[in-house]
């Protein structure tokens, strides 16, 4: 523990069954029973979700900004990896 | 002159409704003051439920009392003496390993008695006890966990958790006194009896005391007594003149 105040955790809120968690922000929690509750009442007090996922902070793999170049750049000029040259077949909703 | 069911009711009502509302104002203390960011988020929070609960049953109790009374009028316009909140609930937040006691003895308290209540005959206070429950199942996690972790953190936080044990035990008692209310409202199947309630509460205690290396409670100590008469301690008038001075100051206001 690195301060008074707990851990850092990531916090991750799912909308509705079926959607992807997505990150919402940060809590400060000594474990991950008080890290899930304080991201009850910090991110999920007011119907924003179903289901919360929090995770250690320091477990998340993050690039480096010095990696951009060599990971992001080569994607700029490759527009023919966008699936836009394609009909959507009808019907489809979820692309 | 005995008093019929729904005067029994609106006593009941009043005895519940009034613990929450005054448990509520005593967690809205902390807003700002919490000891991190995600705690004061979360005692406020649960200081809303409190209201939202209190909101519920002094709005029925008004109903039932039919002297056009609303939930702001029995809220902010009676007297100390006409109070029936719990006397726990009036103690003062002391420090947090204090406040999180007091809230886990009347979070289990709550849990249990509210879980009986979903199957009131009367329709009302069982459509409250059914939203309330799932309040309260939170609240009892949330406060249960606090009173592990503070027994279970360092020498500060498990002394702290023991003088605010010696401080409050001996206002748990009269959670479970029954009254001439509780009788005639357990015969008409609206309420239930406190005895069932108490043993399903000292298990919960138990429990938690011995995840929190807490030494178990002596039932055989003296407990305090008084609010269902409207005996209250000292500290309950200072916390209503500071609830009710801007209602008092401005009648009728709206906000």
């Amino acid at each position: 523990m690195n301060s008074t105040q707990g851990h850092l955790w990531e916090v991750f809120v799912q909308s509705k069954a079926g959607q992807p968690h997505k990150h919402v922000g940060s809590v400060h929690a000594a474990d991950h029973e008080m890290a899930l509750q304080n991201a009850r009442d910090v991110y999920a007090r007011r119907n924003e979700g179903v289901s919360l996922w929090v995770v250690r902070a320091t477990n998340i793999i993050a690039s480096a900004p010095t990696d951009a170049d060599a990971f992001f750049e080569p994607a700029n000029d490759k527009i023919y990896r966008h699936p836009t040259f394609y009909v959507v077949p009808e019907g489809v909703k979820h692309l | 002159m005995s008093q019929s069911i729904s005067e029994h009711l609106f006593e009941y009502c009043l005895r519940l409704g009034d613990t929450s509302l005054v448990l509520g104002h005593r967690l809205s203390e902390w807003c700002g003051h919490g000891p991190l960011l995600e705690e004061d988020i979360a005692l406020t929070n649960i200081a809303l439920d409190h209201i939202g609960q209190a909101t519920s049953l002094l709005h029925y109790a008004g109903q039932l009392e039919q002297k056009g009374r609303d939930e702001d009028n029995l809220a902010y316009f009676r007297e100390v003496g006409e109070f029936r909140n719990a006397l726990l609930s009036e103690q003062p937040n002391g420090d947090f390993a204090c406040t999180m006691l007091r809230q886990f003895f009347i979070d289990a308290f709550n849990f249990h008695l509210y879980n009986l209540l979903k199957e009131s005959q009367d329709a009302t206070l069982s459509a409250i006890a059914i939203k309330s429950h799932k309040e309260i199942t939170y609240h009892l996690r949330h406060s249960s966990e606090w009173v592990v972790r503070l027994g279970q953190g360092t020498e500060e936080s498990k002394r702290r958790l023991e003088s605010a044990f010696a401080e409050l035990w001996m206002y748990t008692g009269e959670l479970f006194e029954m009254t001439e209310t509780d009788e005639n409202l357990i015969q008409a199947g609206i309420a239930f009896s406190l005895n069932e309630v108490q043993t399903k509460w000292r298990q919960s205690v138990e429990d938690t005391f011995k995840r929190a290396g807490l030494a178990l409670p002596n039932y055989q100590d003296w407990m305090a007594s008084g609010s269902r008469k409207g005996i209250h301690t000292e500290y309950l008038g200072y916390l209503l003149a500071e609830m009710q001075v801007l209602a008092r100051a401005n009648p009728d206001a709206k906000w």
